[in-house]
């Protein structure tokens, strides 16, 4: 027994846990990216990212949230570059300085699935205003993401435009889920619920059960994806070169081509809309 | 719906399949529990200890303190390491957010309150035994503290398997300062809920299977381990 | 915080104690209580330098307590208890060992537990295996010295725990009532490390119940009676004529409580 190594025990810890987990990894070789579930539950990043790196050597880490949470991570200076869907939203990032300039990269849609007995009569739809008016007035059950993403921001507008008090109905015939796309829609389809979901989350998501798309096809269910470079003036830890070379990779020739080659089904999921 | 069988069979087709993203996945998952755990033993079975021999001020208001930690919710712990490792925060100039280390030091925090609560425990125990002997020999009470550890090493292998469960068990604080990145900071429970999300609940219960796998294997480890020294030392 | 709480009673009487004494333990003005009531009181006792001293008398009397507190386990509430005419200090009861009713054996090897009380005592770790095996191959636990100490018999447990207290060659050993419950073959082990120990000069403080015990080894007998000392005589005379009517009674074998 030594006597000295109780006592110096809890420093020699101290030492060694900061000798483990201080940072071992080249800076530049990396960039993380705050992105959305639906980019990564749908599999479209994983699909492109590999010959984004096999031709630069750059990594690309996602962090995949939800929008809200994503844009609080970048302006937290928590990531490079802000892949999201929520143009308000994004260009109020930008304006506020977080962000050095907004990219269009790709748009998809968002479409309303819900329970093959159809109990609001919407199947067959492409007015979705309309649509939510009818959920309203049939009280049928409505799963929302209820968690500030991109898609919640997408379905609170269409709300609006219906004109239909959502914090009376909360928790009666309007459940919020407060979660990520995927689970709302486990939860959602537990329940029989109506669901907003995007396109390619739908698409590549493995648990349909029987729901089926009701509703589709509204311009007002454009869903367009942003990328942003986060400012390094604000945060100087950001990789400002390796971030906008992503960005200008996947809003060039090679990206574009990569995201419009992506498909599930012989289903094109994202199509590219770069200028 | 998922069928249990199906799932189990799956999973037994992942494991001998030699899935390399899986092997990757319990890797990692193995690296940061494991890591998290032994740092965890290090800090708080000296502390236990310390606080099973010691007569101080506030003893027993530091054991429920203590015993209460055991509770922590990964999330709030999660939270709390993201807003101190973000790059907005008092130690993000470490760089450690989104980085296996930011989970060793997550789990970290869940795990040293349950290996000190559960050591102050074994400890107290033994050292009710022992106190006389080793006054008697002049060994002081912080001095006794190595030895009482040592002798009750038998005892606190249940200190670092608790610890280590709820390591590898959790989500709520690895999702949120890992980011769940792959290769990188996926492990077992985060791919769980990502599968989870994906609707993907086969796969997801697939996982889940290897995951209590995992746990059975390092506890039937420890255990075999156990047996192997006790009969070395025939205690 | 982490003293052995020694500190505090012993040294309030200063004038009490002579020093330059032979008695190699004095005690004056001794007082023990718990909660309002006195367990022991001791207005002056010498235990003289070599042989051995047995404390006898029935449960209650303060045996075990007198033990402690000479031995710097208790902090006494009042008086003084010295050591070769120092007030005691943790590096005195250092140079004390105790053996308890039941032996503490520590969870590892007969030979580290040797070990254990020889790095507690500041024997440096080079010399210490092969002082432990020394003293355990001399006293016939050599060839057990690899095996798990918790997996001998209780006899040999409680010799080991003599060893162990004798590997440091203390000045004073305390025992308190170290073969109760063993058998005779292990006592009568026992008694003969006790009388070797003393021959080479240790002081041997018992306490036992067993008369027999107390006549074969002691040289005089402390009788102690409801926390205060009422005889300290030889032990010869003790058996013989008790000067206490307590002593008498106890040595006839009245049950005396």
């Amino acid at each position: 027994m030594s006597n000295l190594k109780c006592r110096r025990a809890p420093l020699l810890g101290a030492a060694a846990f900061f000798a483990v987990v201080s940072p071992v990894f080249a800076l530049d070789s990396f960039i993380v990216v705050q992105s959305t579930t639906s980019t990564q539950n749908s599999g479209l990043l994983d699909s492109i990212l590999p010959g984004f790196t096999a031709e630069t050597e750059i990594e690309v880490r996602i962090v995949a949230v939800g929008t809200g949470q994503a844009i609080k991570n970048a302006q937290n200076g928590d990531g490079d570059v802000l892949l999201v869907h929520a143009k308000a939203a994004e260009e109020a990032f930008v304006a506020k300085g977080w962000g050095v300039e907004r990219h269009d990269v790709m748009y998809n849609d968002f479409v309303i699935v819900g329970p093959p007995a159809d109990p609001a009569g919407i199947a067959g739809m492409s007015d979705a205003v309309a649509a939510l008016r009818k959920i309203a007035d049939a009280n049928a059950i409505y799963a929302s993401r209820g968690d500030d993403s991109g898609t919640h921001k997408a379905e609170l507008r269409l709300w609006a435009e219906a004109g239909v008090d959502l914090a009376a109905a909360s928790g009666g015939w309007y459940r919020e889920t407060g979660s990520g796309m995927g689970a709302t829609l486990n939860a959602g389809i537990g329940m029989g619920a109506y669901i907003l979901t995007d396109r390619a989350t739908w698409i590549s998501f493995g648990n349909k059960a029987d729901h089926q798309i009701s509703v589709e096809e509204d311009p007002k269910l454009f869903n367009q994806y942003g990328v942003i470079l986060v400012n390094p003036e604000k945060h100087p830890n950001v990789n400002a070169d390796a971030g906008q070379i992503f960005i200008d990779w996947l809003t060039g020739n090679a990206g574009q081509a990569a995201i419009a080659d992506y498909k599930i089904d012989g289903q094109q999921l994202f199509f590219p809309n770069a200028r | 719906m998922a069928d249990f069988a199906g799932a189990f069979l799956q999973s037994l087709g992942l494991i001998f399949g030699g899935d390399a993203e899986l092997w990757a996945i319990v890797a990692i998952s193995l690296k940061v529990s494991l890591t998290a755990v032994a740092f965890a033993c290090l800090i708080g079975m000296p502390i236990g200890a310390w606080i099973a021999v010691g007569r101080f001020r506030g003893r027993r208001g530091l054991i429920v303190a203590v015993n209460a930690l055991m509770g922590l919710p990964p999330v709030v712990v999660g939270l709390v390491v993201y807003l101190m490792l973000s790059n907005s925060g008092p130690l993000g100039v470490l760089q450690l957010l989104y980085t296996p280390s930011a989970m060793i030091l997550a789990q970290f925090i869940l795990v040293t309150p349950i290996v000190a609560a559960l050591t102050r425990q074994v400890v107290e125990t033994l050292n009710d035994e022992y106190a006389d002997q080793l006054r008697s020999l002049g060994v002081s009470r912080l001095r006794s503290v190595p030895a009482l550890l040592w002798d009750g090493r038998f005892a606190l292998t249940t200190a670092v398997l608790a610890g280590f469960g709820r390591a590898i068990a959790e989500v709520g604080a690895v999702m949120i300062v890992g980011g769940n990145i792959n290769h990188v900071t996926r492990v077992m429970t985060t791919t769980i809920a990502l599968e989870t999300s994906k609707g993907n609940l086969s796969l997801a219960l697939a996982l889940g299977t290897i995951l209590i796998l995992m746990a059975f294997t390092v506890n039937a480890a420890v255990a075999l381990l156990d047996s192997a020294s006790r009969r070395v030392i025939h205690v | 915080m982490f003293d052995r709480g020694i500190s505090s009673g012993f040294q309030s009487d200063e004038t009490a104690a002579c020093s330059g004494d032979a008695a190699l333990l004095s005690v004056s003005g001794l007082v023990f209580e718990i909660a309002g009531k006195t367990l022991l009181q001791i207005q002056s006792l010498d235990i003289p330098a070599g042989g051995t001293t047995v404390i006898m008398g029935p449960n209650g009397a303060g045996k075990s307590l007198l033990l402690r507190l000479m031995h710097g386990l208790l902090p006494a509430s009042q008086g003084s208890i010295r050591m070769t005419g120092k007030p005691l200090t943790a590096a005195l009861c250092r140079r004390q060992a105790m053996v308890f009713q039941s032996p503490v054996i520590l969870r590892r090897s007969v030979r580290a537990n040797v070990e254990f009380a020889l790095a507690a005592n500041g024997v440096p770790w080079r010399s210490r295996r092969k002082r432990a095996l020394e003293v355990l191959s001399a006293t016939g636990l050599g060839n057990k010295a690899k095996q798990a100490a918790r997996s001998l018999s209780g006899g040999e447990q409680q010799k080991l725990a003599v060893v162990r207290a004798l590997a440091t060659e203390p000045e004073i050993l305390f025992l308190d009532e170290p073969t109760s419950n063993l058998d005779p073959a292990s006592v009568l082990a026992i008694e003969r490390l006790l009388r070797a120990a003393s021959a080479a000069g240790t002081k041997v403080v018992l306490v036992t119940h067993d008369l027999g015990q107390a006549r074969r080894l002691g040289d005089e007998v402390l009788f102690l009676h409801r926390g205060q000392v009422v005889e300290q005589t030889p032990m010869k005379r003790f058996v013989d004529a008790p000067v206490s009517t307590e002593a008498a009674a106890y040595v006839s074998g009245e049950l005396l409580v």
